[in-house]
């Protein structure tokens, strides 16, 4: 499903170069779930963002549910991220101006669809985590669980292939992030998703199918 | 998707009150300005009354004689023989309408000065032009031919005059130490439309100038009226002819210059045979007015723009990352900013309209009343969308370019 290959990341700046990815090459199968780990500072988000074409490998291919992304340009990148992927974030990153309905609407907003289509799609996916009688509220009148959740709605709603979560259990109680880590494996159980997550959390990273450990940016495992 | 710009743009609004403030305030204050003076414009280049035949009238506003050799240059309003005898004597034309320029004459009713602004007139004036006539009716040819000391007289003037009295036709008004006899009254027309401003109006036959003086300068100007619009061409050429033959009658001279244009040509023509007509300047002049006064606020909405919208760099990295590429995004804060100038504009719209009646009421400039009509606001939404655009592409083509894991991390 994800395949990257010799992928590099450097950051320049006038006089230091920093090497946050050295060579990883990395084959995620469809419908695996996949947790990366790894101390703080070597390049597990890095890698991450490569993956969901936010950033951009100083060397190497990508390749996603089998198409080669280095020459799609900011358009073509931006439907493949709509269509293909689904992100989830450790601080949630919800828009506090919108309604709950109207941030899990938001990836739809950029495909062709009703209004009532997106009403319709919104209200399943915050039915399937369990809050759909939150729809009208706010975010910042949600508890962390309840924002992350929301989160995950606004990332499952499109129907992605592909989940990309960072640190969805960061900011929350062991309790909680249980009950984010339930909903998780269900989806990548019952729907097929592929998941990638990056952890701070061993427990977590238990209960997905393979670890990958990095470490100064190299896999160690 | 609009629907949803329109919710963001209005919490976006609501969220920074002093910000939107400023950014209103900005935006209703400059179209204020803008409108009136659209107001202003409009009305002076528009407005038909007295003349309602302008697309099919050529106006003669002066004449100039230049001397290449000597470099000198002298321009005034033409003579009434230029008129009556170069340009009556013209084909095309159906009538020849000739007044002089207003001049002013002091006056007492019982113990009180009133300024009194004359003007001198053919008979062929009145038919030229489409004065309302409160009473009474204009002088005729015979009354001219028998230099009749009447007088066609403004609204104003009668109630200056006359105060209350209800009919003044018959009646003696005295202008310059000379009685005239009222034989109309007319509606009055505003100073701004000088060519055809007066409080009186008097046969051209009792002036005290010399009016048979052979000369090219004097004091008149000439409006032609064709038979009808697509005559205007053909009486435009005829005139070309009259005026590329006319003798220069001075050796410090070598050529006489005089046109007959459109009424706006006219109102602003400066005689200058090769520079800039006085059109052509005075649309530059208000085009990089219009442009500067705008360049300010403009500015200003930019500064605030990208701060407002660097604010919400998560929201942007957000959009990015779930499908919306920077084409998009750019067209959704060109968007939510044209809705806060389209806010900014009806504002402006009724701030323009308290500004035009109370200019309307106090009678700053007497009877030029001014009123928002459709074009003023066109215009206005024409100012309003630039003034949209102008400030707020560039914020938006800044904060598409944001990388998204930056914009995440901010």
């Amino acid at each position: 499903m994800i395949s990257l290959q010799n992928i590099e990341k450097v950051y320049r700046t006038t006089n230091i170069e920093t090497l946050a990815l050295n060579n990883i090459s990395l084959n995620i199968a469809k419908g695996e779930f996949l947790s990366i780990m790894g101390p703080s500072g070597c390049g597990k988000s890095t890698l991450l963002n490569i993956m969901g074409l936010l950033d951009a490998p100083s060397k190497g291919h990508i390749k996603i549910a089998d198409q080669t992304t280095d020459k799609l340009n900011d358009k073509q990148l931006a439907k493949f991220r709509n269509q293909k992927l689904g992100f989830i974030f450790q601080s949630y990153h919800l828009i506090n101006d919108l309604q709950v309905i109207d941030n899990v609407e938001l990836p739809l907003l950029y495909r062709d669809s009703t209004a009532k289509e997106r009403r319709q799609l919104a209200s399943e996916a915050l039915e399937k985590v369990g809050l759909s009688n939150r729809m009208k509220h706010f975010p910042n009148q949600l508890s962390g669980g309840q924002r992350q959740r929301v989160a995950i709605a606004r990332a499952i709603v499109g129907r992605p292939e592909i989940i990309l979560a960072d640190e969805p259990t960061g900011n929350l109680d062991s309790a909680m992030g249980n009950e984010i880590m339930d909903i998780l494996i269900n989806l990548n159980k019952n729907d097929g998703t592929t998941i990638v997550m990056v952890t701070h959390d061993e427990h977590m990273a238990q209960k997905t199918h393979r670890l990958v450990r990095l470490f100064d940016g190299s896999q160690v495992l | 998707m609009l629907k949803n710009y329109f919710k963001i743009a209005i919490v976006v609004l609501r969220r920074r009150k002093f910000f939107t403030f400023i950014s209103l305030f900005g935006i209703s204050f400059t179209l204020t300005i803008l409108m009136v003076a659209t107001a202003f414009i409009d009305r002076i280049t528009t407005d038909a009354y007295p003349d309602a035949k302008r697309d099919r009238s050529l106006y003669i506003s002066g004449i100039s004689e230049v001397g290449y050799k000597t470099n000198w240059m002298r321009r005034s309003p033409t003579s009434f023989y230029f008129l009556d005898h170069y340009v009556r004597s013209m084909k095309t034309p159906v009538k020849v309408a000739i007044s002089s320029n207003s001049a002013s004459t002091n006056t007492y009713v019982n113990d009180k000065k009133i300024t009194i602004d004359y003007k001198y007139t053919n008979a062929a004036f009145w038919d030229v032009t489409d004065f309302k006539f409160i009473e009474g009716k204009p002088f005729n040819q015979q009354q001219v031919a028998n230099a009749e000391r009447v007088t066609v007289i403004s609204e104003d003037i009668k109630h200056e005059y006359f105060g209350d009295e209800p009919t003044v036709v018959g009646k003696y008004i005295e202008a310059d130490n000379v009685k005239y006899r009222v034989c109309g009254v007319v509606k009055s027309v505003p100073i701004t439309t000088y060519m055809l401003y007066s409080d009186i109006y008097l046969p051209y036959t009792v002036s005290k100038g010399n009016y048979k003086d052979k000369g090219y300068f004097g004091a008149y100007l000439g409006i032609l009226l064709a038979a009808n619009k697509a005559d205007v061409p053909k009486m435009q050429k005829e005139f070309d002819q009259i005026a590329k033959r006319l003798p220069v009658d001075s050796k410090d001279y070598d050529k006489v210059i005089v046109k007959a244009e459109s009424y706006m040509a006219a109102y602003l023509s400066n005689g200058n045979e090769k520079g800039l007509s006085g059109l052509t300047l005075a649309t530059i002049i208000i085009g990089v007015f219009a442009f500067l006064f705008m360049l300010l606020p403009t500015l200003n909405l930019i500064n605030i723009n990208i701060t407002r919208i660097m604010e919400r760099s998560s929201e942007i990295g957000v959009r990015k990352a779930f499908g919306a590429s920077s084409v998009t995004l750019v067209y959704q804060f060109i968007v939510e900013n044209l809705i806060l100038t389209v806010i900014g504009a009806v504002i402006a719209v009724v701030l323009s309209l308290i500004i035009i009646h109370f200019i309307n009421s106090a009678n700053l400039v007497a009877n030029l009343n001014l009123s928002i009509n459709i074009s003023v606001l066109f215009y206005a939404l024409i100012t309003c969308v630039l003034f949209g655009l102008l400030s707020g592409v560039y914020p938006a083509w800044r904060m598409s370019k944001l990388n998204v894991v930056t914009a995440l991390k901010a």
